[in-house]
């Protein structure tokens, strides 16, 4: 892939690859990446113009499908409705034993909050924007709500308050280095699959149900677990920016989640109610991801080893 | 609306406390906290779900 990217070549793939390859695997995780990622910031050396090379959008939709058929697959006897959904992440649980945000906040170490960040970095420093597709797809009420919600994540006119730069300098703090993609050599496929998904998402206006369904999804889920990592973040010392990255979502995603479920969602399906079971698809697909990349975490780090490839140096 | 979530306000919002201290949110929509369970009163922070058994996977500190 990267041989094709840099050679303005075709991609060589044998025949039925695709079909063969682990639809949650690193292989067509990773490839998946560095087609998605010709739509956001590119690649030095790669011409801008293959974001619509038809040979690359061919693979991609290969992938795509492969991945979106093991979504569909696995969650066949998932959510149809958006109470059936969303009930759920709407109590906080009383055991938090299986949360990652909780061990964090409890037990965790400066250097598994480093790793945690190094990860969600390749999601973090482009906060916001797969979701940005889904506005012109949108309408009347859902339409003004999702700009509204957009315009605090990208910082509300404030370039300094812009989510992305608050995620950079809380990677400064933790001695990270916050340059974008820095850390995607490292990146395993759980992880890239969380972030696929929001561009898998975002790019077809055909999947805007299921977009909306997992902006709501995260929005709603963020508070309480930003309020942990907010306390971890204190705990070891991280610094201030760490902190304030944490901080600033408990208290907008409390607005965002009511913003998100009763005027997004509500509006887009007084439009289009037809696109009920593709936001509860949304919803549950974001769950099933975020709970495999936890897992493959907190398995690592139980293990002691590195939830990275490959485990990032000491500061 | 939520009967036991937070109220909506268009922002800006200024808050009075019960000690005369003046809070300020410049946010496009601010929640101001009912329920008073907020631990980061006068503002939602969502204390105000029921507590359940279920554990959401998501609610691991991977916000927007």
């Amino acid at each position: 892939m990267t041989r094709a990217l840099r050679s303005d070549t075709a991609p060589a793939c044998a025949p039925g690859a695709v079909l063969r390859a682990d639809p949650w695997g690193e292989d067509l995780h990773l490839a998946l990446y560095l087609l998605y990622e010709l739509h956001y910031a590119g690649f030095d050396g790669v011409d801008d113009e293959r974001e619509w090379d038809p040979d690359l959008l061919r693979l991609r939709q290969a992938m795509e499908a492969r991945f979106l058929h093991a979504l569909r697959t696995e969650l066949a006897d998932g959510p149809r409705s958006v109470e059936d959904a969303f009930a759920p992440l709407l109590v906080e649980p009383v055991d938090l034993s299986d949360s990652l945000s909780h061990h964090l906040e409890t037990e965790g170490e400066l250097w598994q909050l480093r790793e945690y960040a190094a990860l969600r970095s390749l999601y973090h420093l482009k906060e916001a924007d797969p979701h940005a597709w889904v506005i012109p797809r949108l309408t009347g009420r859902a339409k003004a709500a999702m700009v509204a919600i957009e315009y605090d994540e990208f910082g509300a006119g404030r370039a300094d308050r812009v989510h992305a730069r608050l995620f950079a300098a809380l990677m400064a703090d933790l001695r990270l280095d916050p340059a974008y993609g820095r850390y995607l050599d490292r990146a395993p496929a759980p992880l890239l699959a969380t972030v696929n998904l929001m561009s898998l998402f975002g790019l077809h206006r055909a999947l805007r149900g299921a977009l909306v369904g997992h902006f709501a999804c995260v929005e709603v889920t963020s508070s309480p677990g930003s309020r942990r990592m907010a306390r971890a973040m204190r705990r070891c010392g991280a610094g201030p920016a760490a902190e304030r990255f944490y901080t600033e979502h408990v208290e907008a995603d409390a607005v965002h989640e009511q913003v998100v479920r009763h005027e997004v969602i509500g509006g887009l399906l007084a439009d289009e109610p037809h696109l009920e079971a593709d936001v509860a698809f949304g919803c549950a697909a974001t769950v099933l991801l975020e709970d495999r990349l936890a897992t493959h975490i907190r398995s690592a780090w139980t293990r002691g080893d590195s939830a990275l490839r490959t485990p990032l140096r000491l500061p | 609306m939520d009967p036991r979530g937070p109220v909506l306000v268009e922002g800006p919002v200024e808050v009075v406390l019960d000690d005369g201290t003046v809070v300020r949110s410049d946010r496009f929509v601010v929640a101001v906290c009912t329920c008073r369970r907020s631990r980061t009163y006068p503002w939602c922070d969502t204390s105000h779900r029921p507590r359940g058994r279920a554990v959401p996977p998501t609610e691991d500190g991977n916000p927007r």
